[in-house]
């Protein structure tokens, strides 16, 4: 009887801990799963990412549909190359897309949002975006706000 | 002189502990092993003790902070008007650090200090010396199980500690402080990823649960054999627990979420 009433609480402790373990995966982090399985990769160059890190989001008409791999700075062309994995099943952009760092919110993070052209061919992996749109940087806007206010005057 | 020579033997006997508790692991874990039926029957009879009888403690706590993380993070945040990023902030801050760390001390508290009262106990009533002149190896019979239940307990306890501590300060956003349940959800649903923060939690919660087990065995099989010496290794035993899943924790982040 003894014996018994140990292993039913041990079976109920292990049974908690794989519940919390469940809702900590699903409820919890959305995030991490199956986002890296499948997808290709397509590089777009920009002359200013600033703000922009690994794993931002990338977005189409506002659906997440891939996230950002790496940024780095290409010498040659004196830009920022930004690889982003998009998700596999996303075989609708057209090659002449365009790709615009955008901010979430005033002060939210950075996004690359994706544009869609209208071309017939569609991106594929290892496919460059040509149109691209750099970060809008908050202080140059206010410094050129300034100066136009200024003029008028 | 003399001052000289207290460094040295205290560097010393330093040393020699800290080989004698390698060893001593090495040996409880190496030993040779019993039949399967039996070995399982005292990991469970050890689960119990060292797991199920932790599990009230961890639970309350984790209630506790929780309400206390959210009311904390609703006071900061609405000073930035982000009351929405509640949901991460308190996900986040148990996941990757208080879930293991307050799960440790807790455990450390609960079942390390039975662990080396018991062991102590034993040591003392003779009762370890009369197993080994039986022929039965206290090491494998005494000590693995015990090792072994506070490696499988401290992972489950700390997830259930997160598990509860996410819920009761959802339950705070939503019922107290008025935030809407589903930013509370999407909001940490978007920064929270299942490999880095939940799976480092747990890998630090094994970490932990090894060093407390390890610690509360050492100090209770070195133990002098009397009151005294039990009542001593006993405190010693959740001091340097505790401080060592402090120290561990901060390795651990620094390689985890270092760079």
């Amino acid at each position: 009887m003894q014996q018994r009433f140990i292993e039913i609480s041990v079976g109920l402790l292990m049974l908690a801990g794989m519940a919390a373990l469940t809702f900590l995966a699903l409820q919890v982090s959305a995030r991490g799963f199956g986002q890296n399985k499948g997808g290709y990769e397509v590089v777009a160059y920009f002359t200013n990412t600033s703000g922009l890190t690994d794993k931002a989001k990338v977005s189409f008409a506002g659906v997440t549909i891939g996230q950002v791999q790496s940024i780095e700075i290409v010498p040659a062309s004196m830009k920022a190359k930004v690889s982003m994995k998009i998700n596999k099943d996303v075989d609708y952009l057209s090659t002449d897309s365009s790709a615009v760092i955008q901010t979430a919110g005033v002060l939210g993070e950075k996004y690359v949002a994706i544009y869609p052209g209208s071309e017939d061919d569609v991106l594929t992996a290892g496919a460059e975006i040509y149109d691209t749109q750099s970060s809008m940087i908050f202080e140059d806007m206010i410094g050129k706000l300034v100066t136009n206010l200024a003029a008028k005057d | 002189m003399e001052q000289l020579a207290r460094i040295g033997r205290t560097g010393i006997a330093f040393t020699q502990s800290l080989g004698q508790s390698a060893l001593l692991l090495w040996m409880a874990l190496t030993a040779p092993p019993d039949r399967l039926s039996r070995e399982f029957r005292r990991l469970v009879q050890q689960l119990y003790f060292i797991g199920v009888n932790s599990v009230l403690i961890v639970m309350l706590s984790g209630l506790f902070i929780g309400m206390v993380l959210a009311l904390q993070g609703y006071t900061v945040l609405s000073r930035f008007g982000a009351v929405e990023a509640l949901g991460q902030l308190v996900s986040l801050t148990l996941l990757r650090e208080l879930g293991p760390v307050v799960a440790g001390l807790l455990f450390a508290g609960r079942a390390g200090s039975a662990i080396t009262a018991e062991l102590g106990f034993m040591k003392a009533t003779e009762q370890l010396s009369a197993l080994e002149m039986m022929g039965v190896d206290p090491l494998a019979h005494v000590l693995r199980p015990r090792l072994l239940a506070g490696l499988i307990s401290m992972p489950v306890l700390a997830q259930i500690f997160n598990a509860v501590a996410i819920l009761s300060a959802w339950v705070v956003s939503t019922e107290l402080l008025g935030i809407d349940s589903g930013s509370f959800w999407a909001n940490m649903q978007q920064v929270v990823d299942f490999r880095e923060d939940v799976v480092n939690g747990i890998i630090k919660a094994i970490v932990f649960g090894i060093v407390i087990t390890w610690v509360a065995v050492h100090e209770g099989y070195t133990a002098a054999p009397n009151t005294e010496g039990i009542n001593r290794s006993t405190t010693r035993s959740v001091v340097i627990a505790s401080l060592s899943v402090l120290a561990l924790d901060f390795i651990l982040t620094a390689l985890m979420f270092g760079d």
